[in-house]
């Protein structure tokens, strides 16, 4: 399996995310915001970070990267793609996810850990957790309180896309929300850093799961696949 | 449009007539030794020039002579002061750099943005030698959390450092918030940066080899800090405010691109010098870079980026706009370097050329707008031996019997007023701001005695801290920069590392006042002693003067920032106590010591008397044994005794590990002094029951005094004093104090 993790200028959380790949042991390349074949990969991962800045409204911006048309092809093939932090922030404002992200309701930036929900454990990154299970993961993230109108958090709803919720809200999202997919669960974003929770001598390890799941949900697609 | 301009700038005869200069800060015998290098009177940017060149900031006219006091060698050190940072070995053909820099005057009058190009520039530094960034720390100091200026300085310089390190991507990983009423109108805000560098990749700042080119790296050059290494050597003052445009503006996103295009391009091999444009920007790195290869440079000035039209060659010069950067190559690598900015985004523009004849010559329109001796800028620098006096508060001081208190007797009571007090309450409010964790090799996070990062592919880990108690140096200045070596250097070997060498931020008054250069020199004096005895040499640092407020000077606040060597990651400990049933040490003796405490200044109101004193034959004994006895593998917690003494230390190591403690202390001292006293080189450290008698014996085989003193569990502390209970209070209580101080006040 070949991941890749997109490098915007401004993106700070590249490197954490391959270390993260590099710690299961899988293949993963650095993808220039400029990029303009994906074929190559099986998950893309959207790293945090401040792209462009983020002086404007986050991600809007890097929606415009060439790269970002051919992240939405891969979303359309079913490609896994995970977008953390200012990586979720690009995913909704590039419409691969709905709702938006607003100013933390403190007003401040907010780093430390926080306990997570998982709510949804049958998409492809959260298989390896139990449903509601208690993981430790941390946040840092100054624009991370995400919002939908009714209509939409009632949809996320129904279609359990709803896939992390916080224990203690930090940040003001709307239902406690801290991560979500789309409706077919292969794109999924989250302000939570699953990438810097992946060896106790770092704080937690209970990021590390998310990248085991996709592994084996590749494996499993792969070997269907080849059976068929 | 030139003659327009030129017509507004006054005549190098009007400079000499109306004394233009000392506006500048130029004072009369240094205009007259100026005239003399240049063989005639200086037009207004080439006085421009000089005046930054010449400013303490960049000269440390004041400050040399204590300087050359410090040690700056040992057999680790790869490079001492006088480059952009210093760096110290770490094996393996690693080496760490590191720096530490203020930025008090900027943000005294803009703390958002005086603060964030405080980190912007610290960075820059660090990068600018070869090395990667991996943490920044800051030690920041204001008034009493009272006021709503002062909450507004303190709020809006975390922000200024939380939004330009967060955004770059580099952790802020530790440091010290201190309030005081002495820092009342002037803020101390020092930034610290450490990089990781392979020993091959050191870069020097010089302009290397006749007739290379020389390019600006970054964003274009703006009207913004003009005048800053100036504006930073003179006192505030009412108009001060008048002079924001004396502060800079911060871009952490172009520092980014800037950061990595260059450690790029160095990575290539073809830069023959580099150096970032800091403090009085254009001019000081030109002029250093061509003093260090004993060459000139000619300057392009039109060539130069600019932001705005019509900029004048005085105001390029001396514009301190952000994240710029001077390099050299030879000609026929700069389709190279060029690609790599561009592909960055990144501008950057040939703006001069390296030349033979030893002058800082500038072209501006076709004319010679500017020609200096390059020698005369950066090496003649007049250097003043400053009188000195001894203060009276000093002489007075030594009469005052700092035991004549009454004594506290609800000894709960007072532990938890200090743990609530703004100085030492938790520092949560802050570094939750800072992302501390991003590049994932955060391993001891801020809250500990000092924080630890690993190094990547390795089993190695640094740790850093900074520390002054500027009270202490206050009272006694030389047994203060004793304590503030010494402390750093508990604070590191505490987390399981050995200490390497420090960097250091003098932050003083006026020292045209003879009591405050005896300050300075005192703690010159002390700082150096502790240094040498304790093997870390000074590699760098930074010199803040003229730091006054309406009520005089602030304590003298000669920051310490040390590095410590963590050998393998399975030594890093923490100060959290760990395990119910395990065992507590104190290592060290416990005297009445009230002087400049916490306990002193909360309790009864003043800082009086003398500080605690500091044996560094003590102190080094105490550090070996510590750091032997944690890579031994005997040790759970260790946590260093400083503001507040034992009490708060054994509250800290509760609240921290969530957890309580019941301690027995046998001594002749009052119970308030036994809990309360800062007596120096004392460590608590806690083992498992199984090693705990190895532990003591090891501590003891290094002539250290230790006793056990208790036993960790439950939810309380409870502390007895000669039998008799003198303190009971849930930890959850103590830790609510503790933790909603700072909060409540900022609400």
């Amino acid at each position: 399996m070949k991941f890749a993790v997109l490098v915007f200028p401004g993106s700070n959380c590249d490197i954490d995310c391959y270390k993260a790949v590099e710690e299961i042991g899988e293949s993963v390349d650095y993808v220039w915001h400029t990029a303009t074949d994906l074929s190559a990969y099986d998950c893309i991962l959207v790293p945090g970070g401040f792209s462009y800045g983020d002086y404007l409204r986050c991600g809007a911006i890097s929606r415009f990267a060439p790269v970002m048309a051919e992240v939405a092809k891969a979303a359309e093939q079913g490609k896994f793609i995970l977008g953390i932090c200012n990586g979720f922030q690009i995913l909704t404002e590039a419409g691969l996810l709905p709702g938006a992200l607003r100013r933390n309701e403190s007003m401040k930036f907010r780093c430390h850990d926080t306990v997570l929900k998982v709510v949804n454990n049958e998409t492809p990154f959260t298989r390896e957790y139990a449903k509601n299970e208690e993981v430790i993961i941390p946040i840092a993230h100054g624009e991370g309180n995400y919002y939908c109108d009714e209509e939409t958090l009632e949809a996320l709803r129904l279609n359990n896309q709803i896939v992390f919720t916080y224990g203690d809200n930090p940040n003001g999202s709307i239902a406690d929300i801290a991560g979500i997919c789309n409706e077919r669960g292969n794109v999924i974003g989250m302000m939570p850093h699953p990438e810097r929770a992946v060896n106790t001598l770092f704080g937690s390890e209970d990021g590390k799961r998310m990248f085991t799941s996709i592994l084996k949900s590749w494996r499993d697609s792969h070997d269907t696949a080849s059976i068929s | 449009m030139t003659q327009q301009v030129s017509a507004k700038e006054p005549t190098a005869e009007q400079i000499a007539e109306q004394h233009i200069y000392q506006q500048m800060g130029v004072s009369e015998s240094e205009y007259e030794l100026i005239c003399e290098f240049m063989g005639r009177k200086p037009n207004y940017t080439e006085i421009g020039v000089f005046s930054v060149m010449w400013s303490e900031h960049c000269a440390y006219k004041n400050s040399k002579p204590l300087l050359r006091r410090f040690p700056t060698t040992g057999p680790r050190v790869l490079m001492g002061p006088g480059e952009g940072a210093g760096i110290v070995d770490i094996g393996d053909n690693q080496a760490v750099v590191f720096k530490i820099e203020s930025h008090n005057h900027p943000s005294a009058v803009e703390p958002f943005q005086g603060a964030a190009t405080g980190v912007g520039g610290i960075i820059r530094d660090i990068f600018s030698m070869g090395a990667r960034p991996i943490a920044t720390l800051n030690s920041l100091r204001f008034g009493k959390l009272e006021s709503d200026r002062v909450k507004y300085l303190f709020e809006h310089v975390v922000s200024g450092i939380a939004g330009y390190g967060n955004c770059i991507g580099i952790p802020t990983v530790g440091g010290e918030v201190v309030f005081d009423e002495s820092y009342e109108g002037n803020p101390l805000v020092n930034a610290m940066c450490v990089g990781l560098i392979d020993h091959d990749k050191i870069q020097r700042g010089v302009a290397k080899g006749v007739g290379n080119p020389v390019f600006y790296v970054g964003p274009p050059t703006g009207r913004d800090g003009i005048h800053g290494a100036t504006f930073a050597s003179i006192e505030l003052s009412e108009e001060s405010e008048a002079n924001r445009t004396a502060v800079q503006v911060g871009d952490p996103f172009m520092e980014k691109l800037v950061m990595e295009s260059c450690l790029e391009l160095i990575d290539s091999g073809i830069v023959l010098g580099i150096q970032d444009m800091g403090a009085a920007g254009l001019t000081c790195s030109s002029a250093e870079m061509a003093s260090k290869a004993g060459n000139g440079l000619e300057l392009y000035l039109d060539q130069v980026p600019q932001r705005e039209e019509g900029m004048t060659p005085y105001e390029m010069m001396l514009s301190e706009s952000q994240e710029r950067m001077l390099f050299v190559v030879e000609p026929k690598d700069e389709a190279q370097a060029q690609e790599i900015f561009d592909r960055w985004g990144v501008i950057c523009a040939k703006v001069g050329k390296v030349t033979d004849d030893g002058r800082l010559k500038l072209l501006h329109r076709g004319e010679v707008v500017g020609d200096m001796p390059v020698t005369a800028l950066v090496d003649e620098c007049p250097v003043y031996d400053k009188p000195s006096s001894v203060p009276a508060y000093y002489v007075n001081n030594e009469r005052i019997d700092t035991l004549r208190y009454d004594e506290v007797t609800d000894l709960g009571g007072a532990l938890k007023q200090i743990l609530g007090s703004p100085t030492v309450a938790s520092k949560a409010w802050v570094y939750d701001q800072y992302d501390y964790m991003v590049r994932t090799s955060t391993a001891v996070r801020p809250g500990s005695d000092a924080a630890v990062v690993t190094v990547n592919g390795t089993r190695k880990g640094l740790a850093m801290t900074t520390d002054c108690n500027g009270r202490y140096v206050y009272l006694d200045p030389e047994v203060g920069g004793k304590i503030a070596v010494s402390e750093a250097a508990r604070n590191i070997v505490c987390t399981g590392a050995e200490p390497l060498a420090i960097t250091d931020n003098l932050n003083f008054g006026n020292p045209e006042k003879p009591e405050i250069f005896w300050q300075m020199e005192q703690a010159v004096d002390g700082m150096a002693e502790a240094c040498r005895e304790l093997n870390t040499p000074v590699i760098g640092g930074n010199v803040s003067l003229y730091n006054e407020n309406a009520g005089g000077s602030i304590y003298p606040t000669p920051v310490v920032g040390m590095v410590g060597l963590v050998h393998d990651i399975d030594h890093i400990t923490t100060q959290a106590f760990k395990n119910e049933g395990d065992t507590i040490l104190l290592l060290g003796d416990t005297k009445a010591e009230l002087g400049g405490s916490e306990f002193q200044t909360i309790l009864h109101g003043v800082a009086e008397g003398r500080p605690p004193a500091l044996d560094l034959q003590v102190e080094k004994k105490l550090l070996a044994s510590v750091l032997g006895a944690i890579q031994s593998g005997l040790v759970q917690s260790a946590h260093d005794l400083s503001e507040g003494g034992l009490s708060v230390a054994v509250a800290e190591s509760c609240i921290s590990g969530g957890v309580g403690a019941q301690v027995h202390i046998e001594t002749d001292l009052r119970s308030d002094f036994a809990l309360f006293s800062e007596s120096q080189s004392r460590i608590l450290l806690s083992a498992t029951p199984e090693k705990a008698e190895q532990l003591k014996n090891y501590i003891e085989g290094h002539g250290v005094p230790v006793v056990n003193i208790g036993t960790v569990g439950g939810s309380n502390l409870v502390l007895d004093i000669n039998g008799k209970n003198a303190l009971n209070e849930s930890v959850e209580a103590l830790k609510q104090v503790w933790k909603d101080a700072i909060p409540c006040l900022m609400k």
